[in-house]
């Protein structure tokens, strides 16, 4: 029996990675996933997931940390906290700090941060561009070298054509992902909203749906000339979802994913002038919510990502014009999959956790995670599925509040979080029943 | 305090709202009392009495994040014919050029006991939002291009006194659609009293989408011109678009701009209306505005009674029957 080991006993382990959904035994060795299956021998510590999903740790492609430069919305400690209460055992950062993450420096910054927090594991999206400017190409080589696993301008469409083609060409180099978040801007600025029914009657400037399906067009083109892997970020329209679902048809190396916020709102939601429904892309109207919804049973959508946007309250107290775009997102994505998509039947549970976790690790490029083959990387989450809660932002994590699920009643919860066969969280609101060897040698 | 007043004001008990923010949340019920107070205000006033004690004791802040004079200045004179004091804040100068944000700022105020707040603010959902806030009365003063509710009212009571009731009337809102709260405060209050509501002016500044909710959707001015019973000629708000959304103001003119010649294809009674500032020779010549159809400063006399009926029927003052 090792030391460093973790039997998690009698869950219901589904692992898409091996169109697995069984009730077993998931033993850890070593950081390590050592088996599946009855009787797999002693382990020191063991844990009873009766009752539970046992599930490779959920991966989230889309987090802004916001350190360094905003630690009044968060810290690489609050996030990658927040993250492990969510049930995420990884998680890849926005370059969109101050200063932007487009140097060697800044990539190896944010990994010690995260070392040192502690929590969950953590990966950085670098800059595509020097500064995020959109004008020259950031050192994406050295980048590469110090550690950043994709290339982004955050929340900065990459609105330069050149440069768009000469990244997806110069990173096919590296076989690491370029994301995008399709927007024209020419079409979206000052916009605060979907453009449709309701922004005509609120008199807010609207975001038309023709911003993302032209720079999809775009993005789905230049990948397929060029050959690098685009992966579009927070999908919201009917348009862009079909154009991505044609491209995959032709084989085009292109993903996308969607956020959970823009399966359960739509547009009406403006009427309450509450900045936390103020996002980019605007929360659409109904038929593309259920396009999205769609996209993502169908296979067009990959993965859901949180895009958690934490913003300090005051930045939310402002006008609307004012306030910032986002959400925080890490600590509500699951239970709203769980209450949105798979209580209603959209999604089989294997099929959520492929988009919630194996997804993501082949969008990113990470082999050893996002399954819980022998060999694979231990990390775990574990589900009570059933398990009902009110959104209460006064207990995230997270340091920030801007959410639009506030007092929604969600089912779900991830009620343990391990990252490399080490248990970092548990949550309060559901005991688990542990036991170390030690207890049971004693007589 | 008795009060030689003679007319007899309608019953307030009707009121529940504690706000006025905008008058798609109104009833019909609710925009009918707020017209009828007004008639009541504007015959007392018209009369030998001027001031009355309606609101005495009371203190209205007018809470100016964006320039106005008409507005500013009706609800000012409308407060203080009540017997309320005015308290005036403007942006320019204030402690939000050193950033605090504009709840705080409302906040401060409040606490030095505000009963009604008048807001003008150029972003829509403002007062919405400073209403959640704060715990005195809030009326909307124009949220961005989201409504002006008391510039819709006092529209609809210039056309009320000219042709009573408005149930059946066509009335056309021409011009910036996309950028006018005028156009949206009047929409809601004309539907309501069962008007028919044309939206006309050129196709990127009147959006498809109003036909969703009931309004005939109109680009070509001279064609809708013979069915009208009431023009209300809006402005362009240049100060509102990032990119013109029309070639020329020349353009538009030809277009849209009412002037003598266009005024025989519409009905011989035809009533315009404008909210001002009036822009001549652009959404209006000269010898329209100034000639026998045109009310616009009706407008301006009946804005003074709409806001003093819409402070009292919010501010809840002591009731001027008993």
């Amino acid at each position: 029996m090792k030391t460093s080991s973790l039997l998690i006993r009698n869950g219901r382990v589904v692992d898409p990675s091996q169109d697995l959904d069984v009730t077993a035994d998931l033993l850890i060795e070593d950081g390590r996933v050592a088996g599946i299956g009855e009787d797999l021998g002693d382990a020191h510590t063991s844990l009873d997931a009766g009752g539970l999903l046992v599930v490779p740790g959920l991966i989230d492609l889309h987090v802004q940390l916001r350190e360094p430069g905003f630690e009044e919305d968060e810290t690489i400690e609050s996030g990658t906290s927040a993250a492990l209460a969510g049930g995420y055992t990884t998680i890849a950062c926005l370059p969109n700090t101050d200063p932007p993450i487009d140097t060697q420096a800044g990539v190896e910054f944010v990994l010690h941060q995260a070392q040192r927090a502690n929590h969950c594991n953590v990966f950085v999206l670098a800059a595509v561009s020097k500064g995020c400017e959109g004008e020259q190409l950031a050192e994406i080589g050295s980048l590469v070298a110090a550690g950043a696993i994709g290339f982004t301008d955050a929340t900065l469409p990459i609105h330069n054509a050149e440069l768009m083609r000469h990244a997806l060409q110069y990173c096919r180099m590296f076989d690491r992902p370029i994301l995008n978040r399709p927007e024209v801007l020419e079409l979206t600025r000052r916009g605060i909203m979907h453009e449709g029914l309701i922004s005509t009657l609120l008199g807010l400037p609207g975001m038309p749906i023709e911003s993302e399906d032209v720079m999809t067009s775009r993005d789905v083109r230049l990948a397929e000339a060029t050959g690098g892997h685009v992966h579009l970020m927070s999908l919201s329209s009917l348009g862009s979802i079909d154009l991505v679902r044609r491209a995959k048809a032709r084989d085009v190396a292109v993903t996308a994913d969607i956020s959970p916020a823009h399966i359960s709102f739509d547009d009406e939601e403006l009427r309450s002038f509450d900045a936390n429904f103020k996002l980019n892309p605007p929360l659409r109207s109904a038929n593309h919510v259920q396009e999205c919804i769609e996209g993502l049973l169908d296979g067009t959508i990959d993965c859901i990502a949180s895009a958690h946007a934490p913003r300090a309250s005051e930045k939310n107290m402002l006008e609307l014009d004012k306030a910032p775009f986002g959400a925080v997102g890490l600590e509500t994505a699951l239970a709203t999959v769980i209450s949105r998509l798979v209580e209603p039947g959209h999604l089989s549970w294997l099929e959520a956790i492929a988009k919630l976790s194996t997804n993501p690790a082949q969008v990113l490029g990470l082999e050893s995670k996002g399954s819980l083959a022998l060999g694979a990387d231990a990390d775990v989450t574990l589900i009570d599925a059933q398990l009902d809660w009110v959104v209460n932002p006064l207990r995230f994590r997270s340091k920030s509040a801007n959410t639009p699920f506030a007092g929604c009643q969600l089912r779900g919860q991830a009620v343990a979080t391990i990252v490399g066969g080490e248990i970092r969280w548990t949550s309060p609101d559901r005991m688990l029943e542990m036991r170390d060897a030690s207890d049971l040698t004693t007589p | 305090m008795s009060l030689d007043v003679t007319a007899v004001l309608p019953d307030r008990t009707a009121w529940t709202q504690r706000h006025l923010l905008d008058l798609e949340s109104l009833t019909a019920e609710e925009i009918t009392l707020i017209l009828d107070t007004a008639d009541h205000f504007k015959e007392i006033t018209d009369g030998c009495r001027k001031k009355l004690t309606a609101l005495s004791g009371y203190t209205c802040c007018n809470l100016f994040f964006e320039n106005s004079t008409r507005t500013r200045t009706s609800f000012s004179l409308a407060a203080r014919r009540l017997g309320a004091d005015t308290v005036e804040f403007s942006s320019s100068g204030s402690s939000l050029s050193k950033g605090e944000t504009f709840i705080d700022t409302a906040k401060n105020l409040e606490a030095m006991n505000v009963d009604l707040m008048v807001v003008r603010h150029s972003t829509p959902g403002t007062p919405h939002l400073l209403a959640q806030h704060v715990d005195c009365s809030v009326i909307s003063a124009g949220d961005g291009p989201h409504e002006h509710p008391t510039q819709g009212l006092l529209d609809i009571l210039t056309i009320r006194q000219h042709r009573g009731d408005l149930a059946g009337l066509t009335v056309a809102l021409v011009g910036d659609i996309a950028h006018s709260r005028t156009a949206r405060s009047n929409i809601w209050g004309l539907k309501k009293l069962g008007a028919h509501v044309i939206v006309c002016g050129p196709s990127t500044l009147v959006s498809e989408r109003w036909s969703d909710v009931g309004v005939e959707v109109a680009n070509n001015l001279d064609e809708i011109l013979p069915r009208c019973d009431v023009l209300n000629l809006l402005r362009i708000q240049f100060e509102r678009q990032i990119t013109r959304p029309f070639p020329s103001v020349r353009e538009y003119a030809l277009l849209y701009a009412m002037n003598s010649q266009r005024m025989r294809l519409a009905k011989d009674d035809i009533l315009i209306t404008a909210p001002g500032p009036i822009n001549r020779g652009v959404e209006i010549t000269s010898d329209v505005a100034d000639g026998p159809h045109s009310v616009i400063l009706d407008q301006v006399t009946n804005g003074l009674a709409i806001r003093m009926a819409v402070l009292w029927l919010v501010g809840g003052g002591e009731n001027l029957n008993g």
